[in-house]
């Protein structure tokens, strides 16, 4: 059992189904729908099997391997799974599926479902690589397939939407291959041995005396930068909005559930453990860009006219309570970071597939074109309130955990920032709920009296997603549990890090009011002697 | 009285000529003189075209086997008693890992050429073998160049290889672009010619002999107190050879001479000029010119900072396909020159590593568009390409390939090629350059993106109708095999980057051995380098 390389299954099996989907005859899509739908399936039904396996206690990448790749370039495909990355892989996992059944009516299925299959697999990938360079392989992969979705089936101004996308991203991840190599190479450098290695290189930066605290920062922006942009904060998130508006419902709900979360992802994984100095420097940037973020995007949402530019403007201030968690450097905000990125897949997601109904039976996102949806469609109706106050926050759904354990984290550490942030869950009730009332309530007209009421089909792509984010909001036990020992083990580095090097004022107040470092951290990764 | 003192001179003694260390450009050459000589006496014969075809493709395998040997010969895993590296000819020829990696790639790209020509001459109506004589020529010239250790050598390769050149930019006589092609590309690249010519008098004039090995010798040896004439020197040879791979600011010619020259003549020299001058410039500047490094690298650096920024920028703006692919074929020039200017041999094996894989993608990017261009070869704009994904998806997908594979998209052997020049270039300590490099790439992406785009978009009414266009069986074996070589040196690189690693070091003991030992990766034990790689054979089929 334990031989089995589940992961590479995972980036393997939607891979062959995309790849199988190239040999469908013209003019059969159905053939190419059951292969997609089986593939995601199977993909999904092994993250379940991941679920089982995945020891709880573990605070460590686990269930991974490593071969050789690239030798001479010393890149090795080193995978491995931990409490941050299984349940961005299980929301990938839950939400392809889901975005080929919301699909249905769609043009040219078989591409369609092809370029899915891809971004599963990329994805996948994403969250699974433990090597630096496998790492920005799939980081760029993505851009493809999202690229072609967005293209191909996006809505009237597809196609700068989806030049924009890729060219935003790229830029800001040339930054990142830059920061990497030259990672890799102080290292061999230092050591003798040229590897991309994440957790050799880790161990290996955070050391004191490995990089010095400038090389360590600017190494921090080059990766930074990237993420920020796949996040995106918000000096960098215009092209977000446009992407989002013009993706095909699908397109929105994997972007959306799975594509910013890379970003954070990222901070997480990379950025933070390696340079825990320049992150503990730098947090007040981050944590007023995430403010920023915050009240910026429910602002600008709640001034939009189209109802998927105020989800997409929506994704902004969530994802500012994300970078908001995670720079709080605490247990709680690191948690609260980790949970949120779950829940926005869930609700974000919901309200996307719930807008794509409504633009399937009016073929408008404008909000004037609506009212009264509720009267015609009561189903619809209902889901929709129910996602809007999942996406709100309302204690009962997820958001709410997780914005509130962000909170409470960033308040442990940061008070002024939490006060100033906690505007944002105010206006998110402003934006939401304004729109519901514009939408859903008042007295139909003509046009809105012929809307059909949601089918079977549309409701099996809802309901998992509103089911889930309720239970998680009653039980947010299961994910905790599992997220707690990695993020711990992110945060003692920031600790470890922390005491020795930096005789400043400012940072010495950080670590006492963190109560999670405690003064004899137990090093649990410095201790260790680089290889060779 | 004349006579007799003429006898009394020592007669010139001619060098013993080790015949197997020519032999692969000398079967390319056999090739062409026998398409040439069959074409004379049977002039009307309708099987001399297949047989000229037959012919060439014969020529090329025959110098991939002979290059094989060679390789087996040198490298001291082989099956063979290991002779090591070693000169030819009175130094005039060198027979060692960077002749044999250039002559490889040029032979792959010549074959790709040969069986993209022979369904676009059908289609051209151009039915002469005398073209496939001139690729072969110019094969020659290539394949002279790879090994030349001597500058006078050097010389000869790029006229022989250039020559043929001009007379194929022109070769579509009837189409006003392609003689004007060739004119600007044979006026321009005299010029270059002359230049080179006047530099190798001046490099000469500073240190007593042509020959490479001798000149990194006399150098290791002597102090030259007043440098100038030999930098001087220096320089002019690279503005040559800089402008035969088309670096900014000697990229003029590029555009117009891709956009009018014949189509599948651009996809042959795009890929195989620039290895070959790539390898010359590699075995000049590394080999004879390792001393005066701090000397050409500033040089070289601006070369590779002014192509990426011209090759990128420039290209925005295009509207032609063709001169957008010139234009980016200028800043893989800057990309490669990243890691020339790296002057280790990281940047050497990265540098040799990227002109493969730019062979390939080059190739198909241009095969591709010989094939959408369709009768006259002239519909290279961008909305040629629209609807291109209905028409024929199985084109449009290649060509997508290729596009991402050039804006170095990972999984596709353009993204290895970029992460190897990265990688010597960081390991040389150039962040900046890195990071400029890696903008650019963005910036050059648009362009692909365009060009993709139009491929996507729906056709826009029915004042144009854009016809199927027939691949013919040739065309599809070439673009298939350069779609696999791409994804497999994206997915496996292995093989060939530890090749190119090989190669590299089986040069250093020839090219002077001055490379400082620090930044020498070839240790014989290493682990790395186990055996040596298959894919010298350059023939798949």
């Amino acid at each position: 059992m334990t031989d089995f390389p589940t992961l590479t299954a995972l980036i393997a099996l939607p891979a062959l189904g995309a790849l199988a989907i190239l040999f469908v005859p013209r003019g059969r899509p159905e053939i190419a729908r059951a292969l997609g739908y089986a593939a995601s399936v199977a993909t999904l039904g092994m993250t379940g099997y991941l679920l089982h396996d995945f020891d709880t206690h573990i605070a460590a990448p686990q269930l991974g391997e490593t071969h050789v790749w690239m030798e001479s370039l010393g890149v090795s495909w080193t995978t491995g799974i931990d409490g941050i990355s299984l349940f961005m892989v299980v929301l990938t996992a839950l939400l392809i599926p889901i975005g080929m059944l919301a699909s249905a009516d769609i043009d040219n299925a078989t591409s369609f479902t092809m370029w899915l299959l891809v971004l599963e697999s990329a994805l996948i990938g994403v969250f699974v690589s433990l090597d630096l360079v496998m790492f920005f392989v799939f980081f760029e992969v993505v851009l493809v397939p999202m690229y072609f979705l967005i293209a191909g089936w996006g809505h009237d101004n597809r196609r700068y939407a989806a030049t924009k996308f890729f060219l935003f991203t790229m830029a800001g991840s040339a930054f990142l291959f830059v920061g990497i190599l030259t990672l890799g190479y102080l290292y061999e450098r230092a050591n003798g041995t040229l590897t991309f290695d994440a957790e050799t290189l880790t161990n290996w930066a955070e050391l004191d005396g490995s990089l010095s605290s400038n090389t360590a920062r600017l190494l921090f922006i080059a990766f930074a930068i990237a993420f920020a942009v796949k996040i995106p904060l918000v000096p960098l998130h215009t092209w977000l909005p446009d992407a989002h508006t013009d993706a095909p419902t699908a397109g929105s709900v994997v972007l959306a559930g799975v594509l910013l979360k890379m970003g954070a992802y990222g901070f997480l994984r990379f950025a933070i453990p390696m340079f825990p100095d320049a992150a503990v420097d730098l947090a007040p940037v981050f944590l007023v860009l995430a403010i920023i973020g915050i009240t910026y995007g429910a602002i600008v949402a709640a001034m939009q006219p189209n109802l998927k530019r105020i989800v997409a403007y929506s994704s902004v201030a969530h994802l500012g309570f994300v970078v908001l968690g995670t720079f709080a450097l605490t247990i709680e905000g690191l948690q609260g970071g980790v949970f949120t990125m779950v829940s926005h897949g869930l609700t974000t997601g919901a309200l996307f597939l719930l807008v794509g109904m409504l633009y399937e039976r009016r073929h408008t996102y404008e909000i004037s074109a609506y009212r009264g949806v509720w009267k015609v469609m009561p189903i619809f109706g209902g889901l929709f309130v129910a996602a809007a106050f999942a996406s709100i926050g309302l204690p009962g759904f997820s958001g709410f955990v997780g914005e509130f354990l962000a909170l409470i984290g960033t308040f442990i550490s940061s008070r002024w920032y939490a006060v100033a942030a906690t505007t944002g869950v105010i206006l998110a009730a402003v934006y939401l709920l304004w729109a519901v009332q514009r939408t859903m309530t008042g007295e139909p007209d003509e046009e809105n009296q012929a809307m059909r009421e949601i089918n079977l089909r549309e409701l099996c792509t809802v309901v998992p997603l509103l089911g889930l984010s309720l239970f998680l909001g009653f039980y947010p036990k299961p994910v905790l549990d599992r997220v707690e020992p990695s993020v711990e083990a992110v945060l003692l580095r920031t600790c470890v890090a922390d005491d020795p090097a930096t005789p400043d004022d400012d940072e010495a107040v950080v670590v006492q009011i963190r109560d999670e470092c405690p003064e004899d951290a137990p090093i649990p990764v410095a201790a260790e002697e680089p290889e060779s | 009285m004349m006579l007799g003192l003429i006898a009394q001179l020592d007669p010139i003694e001619s060098p013993s000529i080790d015949w197997f260390a020519i032999a692969p450009p000398l079967a390319l050459f056999t090739a062409a003189l026998f398409i040439v000589l069959v074409r004379s006496i049977y002039r009307h014969n309708p099987l001399i075209r297949p047989l000229a075809l037959l012919m060439a493709i014969t020529g090329v395998i025959c110098a991939g086997a002979f290059t094989f040997v060679q390789w087996l010969l040198i490298d001291a895993d082989g099956p063979f008693s290991s002779t090591g590296p070693y000169e030819a000819i009175e130094g005039m020829v060198a027979v060692d890992g960077f002749s044999v990696f250039v002559m490889t790639v040029v032979l792959i790209a010549t074959l790709l050429a040969i069986l993209l020509a022979s369904g676009y001459l059908g289609r051209e109506r151009l039915e002469a073998p005398e073209y496939y004589a001139l690729m072969l020529c110019s094969a020659t010239g290539m394949m002279i160049m790879a090994s030349a250790n001597d500058l006078i050598i050097v010389f000869l390769a790029l006229e022989i290889l250039s020559i043929a050149l001009y007379v194929l930019a022109a070769f579509d006589r009837r189409r006003a672009t392609s003689q004007e092609a060739g004119l600007k590309y044979f006026l321009l690249g005299s010029f270059s010619s002359a230049v080179f010519l006047y530099g190798v008098a001046l490099v000469y004039g500073a240190t007593g002999s042509t020959n490479l090995t001798k000149i990194s010798q006399y150098l290791a040896t002597t102090t030259i107190l007043d440098s100038g004439v030999l930098v001087l020197g220096i320089m002019l040879l690279l503005v040559g050879l800089g402008f035969k791979v088309g670096a900014a600011p000697f990229h003029m010619w590029t555009p117009d001479v891709y956009q009018g020259a014949p189509t599948p003549v651009v996809a042959f020299m795009a890929g195989a000029t620039k290895a070959a001058a790539f390898g010359a410039i590699l075995r000049v500047f590394f080999g004879a010119f390792d001393l005066y490094r701090t000397d050409w690298r500033p040089a070289v650096w601006a070369l590779a900072v002014l192509s990426l920024l011209v090759g990128s920028i420039a290209a925005l703006v295009q509207t032609d396909v063709k001169r957008m692919l010139a234009y980016s074929s200028i800043s893989h020039a800057g990309f490669i020159l990243i890691g020339v200017q790296a002057a280790n041999d990281a940047g050497a094996s990265a540098a040799l590593f990227y002109l493969f894989v730019y062979a390939l993608m080059v190739f198909g990017s241009f095969a591709v568009v010989a094939i959408v261009a369709r009768g006259g070869d002239e519909n290279h704009t961008l909305a040629d390409f629209r609807g291109l994904s209905v028409r024929q998806p199985m084109l449009a997908g290649l060509m997508t390939l290729f596009l991402l594979a050039q804006a170095g998209v990972p999984l596709t052997g353009g993204f290895v090629a970029k992460l190897s020049v990265f990688d010597a270039a960081l390991d040389a300590g150039q962040y900046p350059l890195a990071l400029l490099g890696m903008l650019t790439a963005a910036i050059a992406a648009f362009v692909y993106l365009r060009i993709i785009l139009a491929m996507f978009a729906p056709e826009d009414g029915a004042d144009i109708v854009r016809g199927k266009t027939r691949v013919d069986f040739g065309t599809g074996v070439a673009l298939t095999l350069a779609a696999v070589g791409v994804l497999f040196l994206g997915l496996l690189p292995g093989r060939v980057l530890d090749f190119a690693q090989e190669a590299t070091c089986r040069s250093d003991e020839i090219v002077a051995g001055v490379v400082a030992p620090d930044d020498n990766d070839c240790g014989v034990g290493e682990p790395g380098s186990g055996g040596p790689a298959p894919e010298a054979s350059p023939d798949p089929g």
